[in-house]
């Protein structure tokens, strides 16, 4: 099984929506959303079964007991991220914990400890032919670059036989971008026509290089800036990266994903924009041999 | 020479993991007496600093050589201060690669990927 | 009475912030800070900092930002190996008898430091990245900037925040980074009032709903600005109407305010209609939080 990445950089350039109608048209048996943050993948793919559940731990956080407790006030002087909060008793703030143990350390009557703490939820769909694995990370919490790599793992463990995954990723350009980014066979970068975009653009496509991967960009609602567009395509020609397609803003593609649908289940101008795009990025995916018929 | 492979699983015919940190086990082969060992990696919990844990685990296991699909800035820097040579893992079959290794038909592992800034953080 | 309330209100933060980013946050943050022009600007986006791009601030002064990280005198150190094994983080390694530290990994808690038996691991700075200080006509601007590889921008984001306590007589826009996360916590935790700017689209509406859990969690009055606004149901304007969510102003999706967006002019400088949209938007977060106060006090 091979593994398509889709990334943007930037947040709401449209990449969810792509991703979505990759799916569709690949009628995909095995996809994942790795933004885990905000992930809105299941808002579109229709999903007709429960998932399956999974707390997902993240960094342990303290936690003071309070009948041990003698006031010293060592631990609150020793924290370096301010999470012991003072009322009339000690307590620790859990967002602000990072679960580092110096106030376990440093108490002088153990009062402290540290607990696992639920960071997130794995959510896995599964039957015979089809898997979907997503996950939503807790709000505050941190982490997200582990709880990617579990979504994916899951995935993968649900040993579907296909030829293609698609995963939807996070947005920025860090750490949980990088943990999508692993063991990933091709990139599409899905790229806005803005100053902020493209710089975007830029940091994405040095960090993909770095995994060896083939990348393709794509533009979308290129219509909204025809100069910034004809920027991204000069960049992609000097790059010797493979420039894709383009897709207009499309007030239709608004219209579908309110109803829940992708883009390539009704007729509009951006759905046959991506239609083309998809092909030209199976092309690539299948370079070397190999396609979409299993 | 002992030399140490992430795996997927405590079995000499299963796969080369694709990942150095995160690998469930760890074989530690010994290339005179031809032992297989089974490691489990403590690293695989690490919400972040995987690869420097794990890379910590090989060198207190005085292995002298690491052969694996890729790696990561922050491990590669113990394993080169350790004088663990690094070499980089063709295909998934375990025996392959060990085959490979002892007729010096292994690469050296060149392209070390940027650290994943141990991540656990915010 | 109605002078002092004037007063009050005109110092007041205001915290700008969206489930997502792309949805028009920035875009806010900038033009209101812009029309109001006697205010305060602070981009606490420190990881993609995008404010300056439209203010271009000049007089920029700078402040590097660090925070103290371990480093082991070798020839004190014995190889007892307490902090390798205490570090969470896994940022400390011991080979060949010698302590490496690894500084992107490290979370600056300090632990090693306390617990080390002999002493022989003390601190120094490392810089994480710096804050700069302008002004753009009559906005001071505030910039944060966490340098790449950098794990926590908080540090540079608490900084920001003291800073700006010293002009407390001006109104203040904070400009939040994208999604729940600690960061945005951090960025709100001063803020007299929050901005949530939302798009009509199944996932704006996803998301603002996460930033919506947020500021009620931390007892923020709050209201809604929605923009990209188009034709049809807004499934963003639904939400708050069945939360009773107070919804500021409605930004239609207008092309010439994106293409100016874009190419990173600010809006209320260059367009009349836009310069009343934001003057608008303004006087309502004001008039909800003279509500707020006088119901509140």
């Amino acid at each position: 099984m091979k593994q398509l990445l889709i990334l943007s950089g930037k947040g709401g350039t449209g990449k969810t929506t792509i991703a979505s109608a990759f799916i569709k048209l690949s009628n995909a048996k095995a996809y994942a959303d790795c933004d885990v943050d905000a992930p809105n993948l299941h808002l579109i793919t229709g999903q007709s079964s429960e998932p399956e559940k999974a707390d997902y731990y993240g960094l342990p956080k303290a936690e003071i007991d309070l009948e041990q407790c003698i006031q010293c006030d060592q631990c609150r002087q020793n924290c370096r991220f301010d999470a012991i909060l003072v009322e009339n008793d000690y307590m620790v703030d859990a967002f602000a914990c990072e679960g580092c143990g110096v106030c376990e350390f440093v108490c002088p009557v153990k009062a402290i400890s540290l607990k696992p703490a639920v960071a997130g939820e794995l959510m896995l769909y599964s039957n015979a032919e089809k898997v979907f694995s997503t996950a939503q990370l807790k709000m505050g919490s941190g982490t997200s670059g582990m709880l990617v790599t579990e979504v994916k793992k899951k995935m993968k463990s649900a040993a579907i036989d296909t030829k293609v995954a698609i995963i939807d990723g996070s947005p920025g350009i860090g750490c949980p971008v990088i943990a999508s980014l692993n063991g990933v066979d091709m990139v599409l970068i899905v790229a806005e026509p803005s100053i902020s975009g493209i710089s975007d653009m830029e940091r994405i496509i040095k960090t993909s290089a770095k995994f060896g991967t083939k990348i393709a960009v794509c533009i979308n609602k290129f219509n909204t800036n025809i100069k910034n567009s004809k920027q991204i395509e000069l960049f992609c020609k000097k790059q010797d990266l493979p420039f894709i397609g383009r897709i207009p803003f499309d007030s239709d593609a608004v219209k579908a994903i309110n109803n829940g649908l992708t883009i390539v289940d009704i007729s509009c101008a951006s759905g046959t924009a991506v239609k083309s795009i998809y092909n030209k990025t199976m092309e690539l995916f299948f370079e070397d041999g190999g396609d979409l018929r299993s | 020479m002992k030399i140490a492979i992430p795996v997927d699983e405590k079995d000499i015919k299963s796969n080369v993991c694709v990942s150095f940190g995160r690998t469930p086990y760890f074989l530690l082969y010994d290339t005179h007496t031809k032992e297989s060992v089974f490691l489990d990696n403590s690293a695989v919990a690490s919400t972040g600093g995987a690869g420097i844990k794990a890379a910590q685990v090989i060198v207190d296991n005085k292995v002298n050589a690491l052969l694996t699909p890729r790696c990561g800035q922050n491990a590669a820097d113990v394993l080169k201060t350790a004088d663990i040579k690094i070499f980089k893992t063709t295909n998934a079959s375990i025996k392959e690669n060990i085959e490979d290794y002892i007729s010096g038909n292994l690469p050296l592992l060149e392209e070390i990927h940027a650290g994943f800034h141990g991540h656990g953080g915010k | 009475m109605q002078d002092f309330m004037d007063t009050e209100v005109n110092s007041m933060k205001i915290a700008v912030l969206s489930g997502k980013g792309g949805t028009g946050k920035t875009l806010v943050s900038v033009n209101l800070a812009a029309v109001v022009n006697q205010s305060v600007y602070i981009d606490c986006d420190v990881e993609e900092p995008n404010g300056y791009l439209f203010f271009k601030p000049e007089g920029i002064l700078e402040q590097q930002i660090s925070v103290k990280i371990p480093t082991v005198d070798n020839k004190l150190c014995n190889g007892c190996r307490k902090c390798v094994d205490f570090c969470k983080f896994n940022a400390l390694a011991y080979i060949k008898d010698k302590m490496i530290v690894f500084e992107e990994v490290c979370h600056s808690c300090g632990g090693c430091i306390i617990l080390c038996p002999i002493k022989a691991v003390i601190e120094k700075e490392k810089v994480i990245g710096k804050i700069q200080k302008g002004t753009s006509d009559q906005v001071t601007v505030y910039t944060g900037m966490l340098n790449t590889g950098e794990a926590s921008g908080i540090p540079i984001i608490k900084r920001l925040l003291t800073e700006n306590k010293r002009e407390s007589n001006k109104l203040t826009i904070i400009d939040c980074p994208p999604g729940s996360a600690c960061v945005v916590m951090e960025s709100i935790k001063d803020a007299d009032y929050c901005i949530l700017v939302a798009e009509p689209t199944l996932f704006g509406v996803h998301n603002l709903n996460m930033v919506y859990e947020l500021v009620k969690l931390f007892d923020k009055p709050f209201g809604v600005v929605l923009n990209k606004c188009l034709e049809g149901e807004n499934p963003s304007e639904k939400f708050c109407l069945e939360k009773n969510i107070k919804i500021l102003s409605r930004i239609p999706f207008d092309s010439e305010l994106g293409k100016m967006n874009s190419n990173a002019e600010i809006a209320v400088m260059k367009s009349l209609k836009y310069r009343a949209i934001f003057s608008s938007l303004i006087e309502t977060v004001k008039k909800e939080l003279q509500h707020e106060t006088t119901f509140n006090s």
